[in-house]
């Protein structure tokens, strides 16, 4: 990974509310530029909510939140141009071919039609969907959806993207190709901000954050948060954390 | 722009591959123009009648034969008690029982006056009325022609003043020529309203509203994507209909057909505000429907559809002012039947332009990116 120290996301002291309810409480963090940023967290934890208010779909209630340079309060739009985003809920158009889905994503990104035609046929090349490409999105298994919805999520060449569970729901053998995916873009400078709740994928972030209850419990990179807490796998070390034991 | 017509390019896609769309867009007007025209007839024909006939003579006769032979009185039923009587209405066998008493010959050869009496089925009161009309016309006729044709007396009464109506813009009072109009802007409304309404929840069922709402697709563009390809059906719609309205049912246009299309060009901004609205309002199909479903048939009854407005007391008329319906209701029969020009729609088309801004911008304020 091309891991320098600018930061592409800055997070300080982050609180979003809900009428009562405090879904991030005081979030303090910042991903760096070309990195694989690992979210962790039980259902319910807050994960959601902080990437709906990074990729600017949400506002927060208080603190600073900069993504490439913007401000999340005031210039959501402006994050928006250079973001990509891919959530759980899979959410390409069903009734669009898999051409017509990457056609209107890169038309929306404001891609030329030159542009839009050698990209589609680059992406159906590289997922080996050639054959696919006339057919309805609803059509094609699972796997290849999010793996189409990935790739369409970076048509526009972000600088950063966000994956909110990406895998959820695949196969083990769909999940390892999905995170090829991710390493691929990640070499090629891209920063990936990834959710998830799959334990083994959090080995192959470059660092991981721990949410629970609204709160960070711990940050850093895998191996040393393992070290810290003498455990030998995340899995143990998010077992700790979510049941509140302190580190040892 | 560009992204504006790679989001009105991909809602045409979606609508040419919807299996119900793209027919009910084509048959709703068939269907609603041919059945909805001839079912929704207020003209009254097969009148179900009975008769109480207590004189039984030649004169009581001669006046019955004048219903059995009008082509409004179908079939004629004797009747011979008061509870007879009461029966025959209560069950619904009879619209109307004709009671004529005895000793009506009788005074009539002695010039004196006689009373025959009309019972009629009043529940449906529009019915009743035209029912009770038809009768007192078939009565008024054999009595003006009791000194020619029968007794061979002096003509029994001088000629009074004949009262003659005639129709203006509908001269045969042909009921369709008066529907058609009307149900187009039924058709035109709903198919603006209901399917801007259900595509916008649709995207927030699926999802994929959100997927949008993180490009950076403005709201404008959104929302525009969104009525661009549903104005152009309504005007299509229109089209469609209005040439189905003349081979059909030979309504006749006598208006300018452009300034028609010109009103409802203005006209459908206010339905599919509306439906953006209520589609940002709700969060389902059964909300956006519930809602629809509520207004809808508020609308509709007070449009002028069916009864003329002008006779609803003044708080409903100044209800109709948020119905977008009764803004266009009269401008199209106007339009049509009277060949009304510019003026005379101008003040209704500058009411709806009103109400459509209006409309447009409350659904923008209540469509939001972000939460």
């Amino acid at each position: 990974m091309q891991t320098n120290n600018t930061a592409i996301i800055e997070v300080e002291n982050l609180v979003k509310r809900f009428g009562t309810f405090t879904a991030n409480d005081n979030l303090t963090f910042k991903v760096y530029a070309g990195e694989i940023f690992g979210f962790l967290g039980a259902n319910g934890a807050g994960k959601t909510t902080t990437i709906r208010i990074l990729s600017g779909l949400s506002k927060p209630t208080e603190g600073i939140v900069k993504v490439v340079g913007f401000d999340a309060m005031k210039q959501s739009e402006s994050i928006k141009k250079n973001i990509g985003y891919m959530s759980q809920r899979f959410s390409l158009y069903d009734d669009l071919t898999v051409i017509e889905n990457i056609r209107l994503f890169g038309g929306i990104y404001g891609l030329s039609n030159k542009e839009i035609r050698n990209r589609s046929d680059e992406l159906v090349k590289d997922l080996g969907i050639e054959n696919l490409r006339k057919r309805l999105v609803g059509d094609i298994p699972l796997g290849w959806k999010q793996k189409l919805a990935f790739s369409i999520a970076i048509i526009h060449r972000p600088k950063l993207i966000f994956l909110d569970e990406p895998t959820g729901g695949v196969d083990p053998l769909t999940r390892r190709q999905f995170w090829e995916l991710i390493y691929r873009v990640a070499k090629q400078g891209t920063t990936v901000f990834v959710t998830t709740h799959y334990m083994d994928e959090a080995e192959y972030c470059d660092r991981i954050c721990v949410l629970a209850d609204g709160q960070i419990k711990a940050l850093g990179e895998p191996s040393n948060l393992k070290h810290e807490y003498q455990v030998t796998s995340i899995d143990e070390l998010f077992y700790r954390i979510v049941k509140g034991e302190d580190r040892v | 722009m560009r992204t504006l017509l790679f989001l009105i390019q991909k809602e045409f896609i979606q609508i040419a591959r919807n299996k119900t769309m793209l027919p009910l867009i084509f048959i709703m007007p068939i269907v609603q123009l041919v059945i909805l025209v001839y079912a929704a007839d207020l003209n009254m024909k097969s009148i179900e009648y009975s008769v109480f006939d207590l004189d039984a003579s030649h004169a009581s006769r001669e006046l019955l034969s004048h219903y059995d032979s009008s082509p409004f009185f179908d079939t004629q039923e004797q009747l011979f008690s008061d509870e007879d009587m009461e029966h025959s209405l209560k069950s619904g066998e009879a619209d109307i029982v004709i009671k004529i008493p005895k000793g009506f010959e009788k005074s009539l050869m002695n010039n004196e006056s006689v009373e025959v009496q009309f019972l009629v089925d009043g529940i449906n009161n529009a019915a009743a009325v035209i029912t009770t009309a038809y009768a007192q016309n078939i009565l008024l006729k054999y009595h003006n022609n009791l000194g020619s044709s029968w007794l061979n007396l002096q003509e029994v009464q001088a000629k009074g003043i004949e009262i003659k109506s005639r129709h203006w813009f509908n001269p045969e009072l042909d009921f369709k020529v008066y529907m058609v109009p009307g149900i187009l802007v039924l058709l035109v409304s709903m198919i603006g309203w209901i399917l801007t309404a259900l595509n916008i929840v649709r995207e927030k069922e699926i999802g994929t509203i959100e997927q949008i709402n993180v490009t950076p697709v403005r709201k404008y563009q959104f929302l525009l994507g969104k009525l661009a390809p549903f104005w152009l059906i309504a005007m299509f719609e229109l089209a469609f209909g209005l040439l189905l309205g003349r081979i059909l049912f030979g309504v006749p246009i006598i208006g300018s057909v452009g300034l028609l299309f010109l009103f409802t060009a203005v006209y459908m901004l206010a339905p599919l505000g509306i439906g953006l609205l209520f589609s940002s309002l709700s969060n389902n199909q059964q909300q956006v429907m519930f809602l629809t479903f509520f207004f809808n048939l508020t609308f509709i009854m007070m449009s002028g559809l069916f009864t003329p407005v002008e006779s609803m007391p003044n708080w409903a008329q100044y209800v109709n002012y948020l119905n977008p319906l009764a803004y266009f209701m009269p401008v199209i029969r106007m339009v049509l039947l009277k060949g009304s020009d510019f003026l005379d729609v101008l003040p209704n088309l500058i009411g709806i332009a009103i109400y459509s801004v209006v409309v447009l911008y409350l659904a923008s304020l209540a469509y939001r990116k972000r939460v």
